[in-house]
C-alpha cells in the first residue's frame, strides 16, 4: 500500500539518522577495517586481507567454542519454551490472583544479569550454597567447580531460571487473545485437555512463540555475563562460549584484527541461523 | 463540489484491487457502492479520501487534480464499520474532537455539536462515554463526528452491518432524510441489494474491483446491463436458466418449451440464459400469453410478509417469491406461471439484449 | 431427540438481585417440543444469548430447571447434554484439514475409524463440502467455515438438539439465502430439535416453525411466523416483525372508538367495553404496512391524507403517509400506480389491532391477552 508521502517528515528523523550512524554504523565499520588489519599498536598496522577469516575459522579452539554455544542455545529452548507454555497455561486468567502471578513471575527478568550469576554461583555451592549443598546431601557428588558437567547442568539451569518467565509471559497474552467461543466448541465436542491444547491454544501460540524463540535464540547465542560470574569459562574451558572466547581475545590479548574478524563472523552466524528460521517459518505459512 | 475519479487503478503485488475506475460524484449526491466482500469497494473509499494514493489513474475534486494529497488536506469525514470513537472521552468531546483541530471558536463548537447530536437523537448521553452506550447509539456518536466537521465528502463502510435489524432499517431512514438537506457528497458502501434500494440515490457496482454499472440506483435494478450486474443487484437473486431461441419456440436447460414471445422475435437464434425475478412468478395467469410450468415443491419459506417457494423440475429450479402467507407441502406438484415478456435475456458474453418490456424507465 | 423444558427459569447475574431490571432473564416456563425448528428472536440485549447458553449448559441458570425429556440437567455439562451449538463467528481448528475438523468430536468419544470415515463422508455430501476435505480448514471462506462448523454438530448421531447462535452474522448477503435453505433441508433430513437465535426477522421467519420473540428478558410471543404477523400479541412483536413493522400510534378513549389528534377510529364494542373496564391510559391502534388499504379517490370510511415520501425498493413500493400530524407506512406492490398528493387511506377491521398496556385486545378470550 502506498502511503501518500509528507516529506517534511523526513527532517523529524535526521537527528536519529545521525545518532545511530555515529553509534552503530561508524564502530561497524571500524571492526570491519579492523578485520582486514594486522595491527601491532596505534601506527603500525598491515593489511592483511582475509587472513584473519581464514585463520578465524580453521581455528579448533574457536569451533570447539562455537559447538559449545549451539549445545547451550539448544538446551536451553529446549527447556525454556515448554516449561514456559507450561507456565502461562497454569496461570489464572482474570482477577485479583492474575496480577499477584504476573508480578512473580516477571521478578526473575528484572534482576541484572551480573546479580543472577552471583546468585547462582552462591547457590549452587556445596559449601554454603542451598541447591549444591542439598544435592550433595541426597548423595550426589556435585561441584560446578571442578566438574565440566555440574558446570553445564547450573549455567543451563541458571539461564532457564533467568529467562522462562519471558516465553511464559508471552504465551500468557497470546492465550489471553484466545476467544471464549473456541474454549466453548472444544468442550462442546468433548475435547480432551491435551486436544484442546494441541488444537486451540498451540496453534494460536504460534506467532508469540515465533517470536520468543527467535528473540531467546539470539540472546543466548550472544550470553557473556551470567556464565562469566557463575563459572569464569571453566572449569578449564568447558563453559566457555562465544563470547566470552571474543572477549579474552580482543580486550585480554588485544588480537585487534582477528577479534573483529572473529565478531564479524558471529554476528554474521546470528543473522544466518535467524533468517533461514524466519523463512521456513513464514514459507510454511505462505504454503498453507 | 464535484468528484470525479478518472481511469484509477490500484495494484499492489500481484493483487489488483481496482481496475480502471471511472466515475463521476456530484454535488448533494448519495451514492451506493454497492458489492461483493472484497469487490474493492473499501479501497475505493480510501482512494477517494486520500488515505491512499492509486496506483494509476487520478482524482480531481472541483476540477483540480488531488491525486497526490493527503487526506489531512481534503476536507472528508469517514464513518466505520466497527464504532470507532474514543474511548476516553465523552460524547460532547468525541462529537467536538474534529472542531477543536481546526480551532473553532468555543461557542461555535457547543452549538455544532448540540445540533448535530439533536439531528442524529443522541442529545440525552452527550456527557456519557461511548463504551456505557448500545451498539446503535454508539455508531450515532461515529457518524455526529463526521457529521459536525460539515465536510465535502462523507464516506460510510458498511456502517450498519454490526447493528441489529431493526435499527439498521431505523438509521437508513434518518440516514436518507439527514442528506436530502446537506450540499455534500455522500459515498455509502455495502454488501445488501436492498440497502442500496432503500437508501436511493445514485448506486454503483463493483464486482472484482471492476465497475459493472452506475446510475440512479432505481435505474440500475431495473436495467442491469450485464448478468453479473442481475446477479449483485437483486435480493432474492434473479432466477437464472439456460436455455435457447429458435424461430418459434424458446426452450429451458433443453427440456421445457414454449412459444416464443414477439418482442424476443428480433433476437438472434442461439443460446442464452434467461432471468426472471421472483417476485414476477405466480400461482395463478394474470394474463393468458403467461407460460405455465408445472414444478415440483422443494421448501417453502414463510416470512409474513411474503412467502419464497422453491421449485424444480427436469434439471432446473426455481425461487418465487409471493405476497403473504402461502402454506404449500413439500413435494406437492403445483403450477407456475411466467409471463415472457418480464424475461431478461443475457446472451454468452454476460450482456443483456433484452430487459422485461413492461419495465418503466425511471 | 429432546424436549426441552425450561421451568421456572429466571437468570440473573448480580448474586442476589433485588429487583426485575437486574435479571437477565425474568421468569419464564416455556417448552421447546422434539424435532421442532425453532428460532429465539429478539433485538440486542434481549437475553437471547444468555438463554441459548443455558440451554446448552455453558451457562447455569441462577434459578428455576432446565430438563430434557423430563430429566433435570442443571448440573450436568454441556459435553454431557448431547447438544452442538454453531457460533456467531466460525470456531474451526486452524491446523486440521476440513475431514479432520469434522472427525474430531467422534475420535475424542472413541469412535473406529471405519465408522468416523463412513460419518464424515455422509455430513460432508449433505453440506456440500466433499471437494473440500482435504484442505486446510485454514483457508476457508466464511460460509465453508460455518458449514464445518455446523458439520461438526451434525456429524455425532447422538445429538439431539443443535443450537446457533446467530450464525449467519458473517456471511455474505447472497450467500445467506443458501445457508438458510441448506439448514432447512438439514432440519427435513435429520429430524433434530433446532433452535436458531437472531436478531433479523426475516431470517427467524424463514427457518423456523415457531418463533419465541424475546422482549426484557421475556418471551413475549411464541407463534408461527403467520401468527406473529396476522397476530402480534404484544406492541413490541407488531414492531419487531415485519419490515417496515407495524404502525403503532398512542390513542385517547373516544365515543364509540378512540382517537388521535383530531382523527376518530370507530372500534367493535367489544373492544370498547374491555377498554373502558381498565383505568390504563396506555392504548395503542397498530396495523401493519401490508394492511393499509390505499385508495386513490376519496372513499366512504378512508381518511385523506398527504402523501410524504415513496420509496421504491423494487419488489414494492412503501408510501409514507401523514394523516394529520402522524405518520403512517404503507406497502403497495412493484406495479400499483402511485397516487401523487393526496390520497386516502382506511384500516380495515380484522387487521386493526388494539393495544392496552403493550397487550392485544382480544374480545374473543373473556380476560385481557397476557403472555
Amino acid at each position: 500500500m502506498n502511503k501518500v508521502q509528507n516529506n517534511k517528515a523526513w527532517f523529524l528523523v535526521l537527528p536519529v539518522f545521525a545518532l545511530v550512524a555515529f553509534s552503530a554504523i561508524i564502530p561497524i565499520m571500524t571492526v570491519v577495517n579492523y578485520s582486514v588489519q594486522d595491527i601491532f599498536d596505534q601506527n603500525n598496522a598491515y593489511f592483511v586481507g582475509a587472513e584473519w577469516y581464514r585463520e578465524m575459522l580453521s581455528s579448533p579452539r574457536l569451533l570447539d567454542s562455537l559447538l559449545r554455544q549451539f549445545g547451550f542455545s539448544f538446551a536451553v529452548l529446549a527447556i525454556q519454551i515448554p516449561l514456559g507454555i507450561g507456565v502461562a497455561l497454569m496461570m489464572p486468567a482474570k482477577g485479583r490472583m492474575a496480577a499477584v502471578w504476573l508480578i512473580i513471575v516477571a521478578i526473575p527478568l528484572l534482576i541484572p544479569w551480573n546479580v543472577v550469576g552471583t546468585i547462582w554461583q552462591v547457590f549452587s555451592r556445596e559449601d554454603i550454597g542451598l541447591f549444591g549443598w542439598s544435592i550433595n546431601a541426597i548423595g550426589i557428588d556435585y561441584n560446578y567447580a571442578s566438574s565440566p558437567i555440574a558446570a553445564w547442568i547450573t549455567v543451563v539451569l541458571m539461564d532457564v531460571w533467568h529467562w522462562t518467565s519471558l516465553i511464559a509471559l508471552l504465551c500468557y497474552s497470546g492465550l489471553r487473545a484466545i476467544p471464549e467461543a473456541f474454549y466453548q466448541a472444544a468442550r462442546i465436542d468433548r475435547a480432551s485437555r491435551w486436544a484442546v491444547f494441541r488444537y486451540v491454544q498451540l496453534p494460536r501460540l504460534r506467532s508469540v512463540l515465533i517470536i520468543g524463540v527467535l528473540l531467546r535464540f539470539m540472546d543466548s547465542f550472544m550470553i557473556y555475563t551470567e556464565p562469566f560470574v557463575l563459572t569464569g569459562g571453566g572449569p578449564g574451558n568447558s563453559t566457555t562460549f562465544l563470547s566470552q572466547e571474543l572477549t579474552k581475545m580482543a580486550i585480554g590479548q588485544f588480537d585487534l584484527g582477528p577479534a573483529a574478524a572473529f565478531s564479524l563472523i558471529y554476528y554474521l552466524i546470528v543473522l544466518l541461523v535467524c533468517y533461514l528460521f524466519f523463512t521456513i517459518i513464514t514459507h510454511q505459512d505462505k504454503v498453507k | 463540489m464535484s468528484l470525479e475519479l478518472k481511469s484509477v487503478s490500484h495494484v499492489v503485488g500481484a493483487e489488483t484491487y481496482l481496475d480502471d475506475i471511472s466515475v463521476t460524484l456530484n454535488q448533494g449526491s448519495f451514492n451506493v457502492l454497492l458489492g461483493r466482500t472484497l469487490a474493492g469497494k473499501t479501497t475505493l473509499m480510501r482512494i477517494m479520501a486520500g488515505i491512499e494514493a492509486p496506483t494509476s489513474g487520478s482524482i480531481i475534486m472541483n476540477g483540480v487534480d488531488v491525486t497526490g494529497v493527503p487526506v489531512q488536506q481534503r476536507n472528508i469525514s469517514m464513518v466505520y464499520q466497527q464504532f470507532i470513537n474514543y474511548p476516553n472521552l465523552t460524547v460532547f468531546e468525541n462529537i467536538a474532537s474534529p472542531l477543536r483541530l481546526s480551532k473553532v471558536s468555543e461557542s461555535e463548537i457547543t452549538k455544532r455539536v448540540k445540533e448535530t447530536a439533536d439531528i442524529l437523537q443522541i442529545s440525552q448521553f452527550l456527557n456519557r462515554y461511548p463504551l456505557e452506550l448500545s451498539g446503535g447509539q454508539q455508531q450515532r456518536t461515529s457518524m455526529a463526528r463526521a457529521l459536525v466537521k460539515d465536510a465535502s465528502l462523507i464516506l460510510f463502510d458498511e456502517p450498519l452491518v454490526n447493528l441489529d435489524y431493526k435499527l439498521r432499517e431505523e438509521l437508513r431512514a434518518e440516514l436518507r432524510t439527514i442528506f436530502k438537506e446537506r450540499n455534500c457528497i455522500a459515498v455509502y458502501a455495502t454488501t445488501e441489494a436492498n440497502e442500496a434500494l432503500a437508501l436511493g440515490g445514485e448506486t454503483t457496482l463493483l464486482h472484482e474491483g471492476k465497475l459493472l454499472q452506475n446510475g440512479k440506483s432505481q435505474s440500475v435494478y431495473k436495467f442491469p446491463e450485464r448478468i453479473e450486474s442481475a446477479k449483485l443487484f437483486s435480493e432474492p437473486p434473479m432466477n437464472l436458466v439456460p436455455g435457447s431461441l429458435t424461430e418459434n419456440e424458446i426452450t429451458f436447460e433443453g427440456s421445457v418449451h414454449f412459444p416464443i414471445d414477439d418482442s424476443m422475435r428480433q433476437l438472434p437464434k442461439k443460446d442464452y440464459v434467461f432471468g426472471v425475478r421472483p417476485n414476477h412468478l405466480s400461482l395463478s395467469p394474470r394474463d393468458d400469453k403467461d407460460i405455465e410450468l408445472s414444478m415440483t415443491v422443494e421448501l417453502a419459506e414463510i416470512s409474513g410478509s411474503e412467502t419464497f417457494i422453491h421449485v424444480y423440475k427436469d434439471g432446473f429450479s426455481l425461487v418465487l417469491q409471493l405476497e403473504g402467507v402461502v402454506d404449500l407441502h413439500i413435494n406437492s406438484e403445483i403450477s407456475v406461471y411466467l409471463p415472457p415478456n418480464k424475461l431478461f435475456v443475457f446472451d454468452k458474453s454476460g450482456k443483456t439484449v433484452k430487459f422485461p418490456s413492461t419495465a418503466v424507465e425511471v | 431427540m429432546a424436549e426441552i423444558h425450561l421451568k421456572s427459569l429466571a437468570h440473573s447475574y448480580s448474586k442476589n438481585p433485588t429487583s426485575a431490571s437486574q435479571y437477565a432473564i425474568r421468569e419464564m416456563d416455556h417448552i421447546w417440543e422434539d424435532g421442532g425448528a425453532y428460532a429465539l428472536l429478539g433485538p440486542s440485549g434481549c437475553g437471547k444469548s444468555t438463554l441459548l447458553n443455558i440451554i446448552s449448559g455453558l451457562l447455569s441458570p441462577s434459578e428455576g430447571k432446565v430438563l430434557f425429556d423430563g430429566v433435570e440437567v442443571n448440573n450436568i455439562p454441556p459435553e454431557d447434554r448431547n447438544i452442538a451449538q454453531v457460533f456467531q463467528f466460525p470456531v474451526i481448528y486452524d491446523s486440521m484439514t476440513v475431514f479432520d475438523n469434522l472427525a474430531f468430536p467422534l475420535r475424542n468419544m472413541k469412535v473406529p475409524e471405519v465408522r468416523v470415515n463412513t460419518r464424515v463422508n455422509e455430513i460432508a455430501e449433505v453440506l456440500e463440502l466433499e471437494e473440500l476435505l482435504s484442505k486446510r480448514a485454514k483457508n476457508l471462506t466464511a460460509d465453508e467455515k460455518q458449514k464445518v462448523s455446523m458439520g461438526r454438530g451434525l456429524v455425532r448421531s447422538d445429538v439431539s438438539a443443535i443450537l446457533f447462535d446467530e450464525p449467519l452474522t458473517v456471511i455474505d448477503p447472497h450467500l445467506k439465502w443458501k445457508l438458510r435453505r441448506k439448514l432447512k433441508q438439514i432440519h427435513e433430513q435429520f429430524n433434530i430439535t433446532m433452535v436458531y437465535v437472531t436478531h433479523d426477522q426475516l431470517e427467524a421467519s424463514t427457518f423456523a416453525d415457531k418463533i419465541a420473540v424475546m422482549y426484557g428478558g421475556q418471551i413475549v410471543q411464541f407463534g408461527t411466523p403467520r401468527e406473529l404477523f396476522e397476530r402480534p400479541n404484544h406492541a413490541f412483536v407488531g414492531y419487531f416483525i415485519g419490515s417496515p413493522g407495524m404502525n403503532l400510534v398512542e390513542v385517547e378513549r373516544a365515543d364509540g372508538g378512540v382517537m388521535f389528534n383530531s382523527i376518530k377510529v370507530p372500534l367493535d364494542n367489544s373492544i370498547n367495553a374491555i377498554l373502558n373496564e381498565s383505568a390504563s391510559t396506555n392504548i395503542k391502534i397498530g396495523i401493519r404496512p401490508e394492511f393499509v388499504h390505499v385508495w386513490e379517490e376519496p372513499t366512504d370510511g378512508a381518511f385523506e391524507c398527504r402523501l410524504k415520501v415513496v420509496e421504491d425498493l423494487g419488489t414494492y413500493k412503501i408510501l409514507s403517509i401523514d394523516l394529520d400530524g402522524v405518520e403512517f407506512k404503507a406497502r403497495i406492490e412493484e406495479d400499483a400506480p402511485v397516487p401523487t398528493d393526496k390520497v386516502y387511506i382506511s384500516f380495515p377491521e380484522q387487521w386493526l389491532k388494539v393495544y392496552l398496556d403493550e397487550y392485544l385486545v382480544d374480545p374473543t378470550h373473556d380476560a385481557l391477552e397476557g403472555a
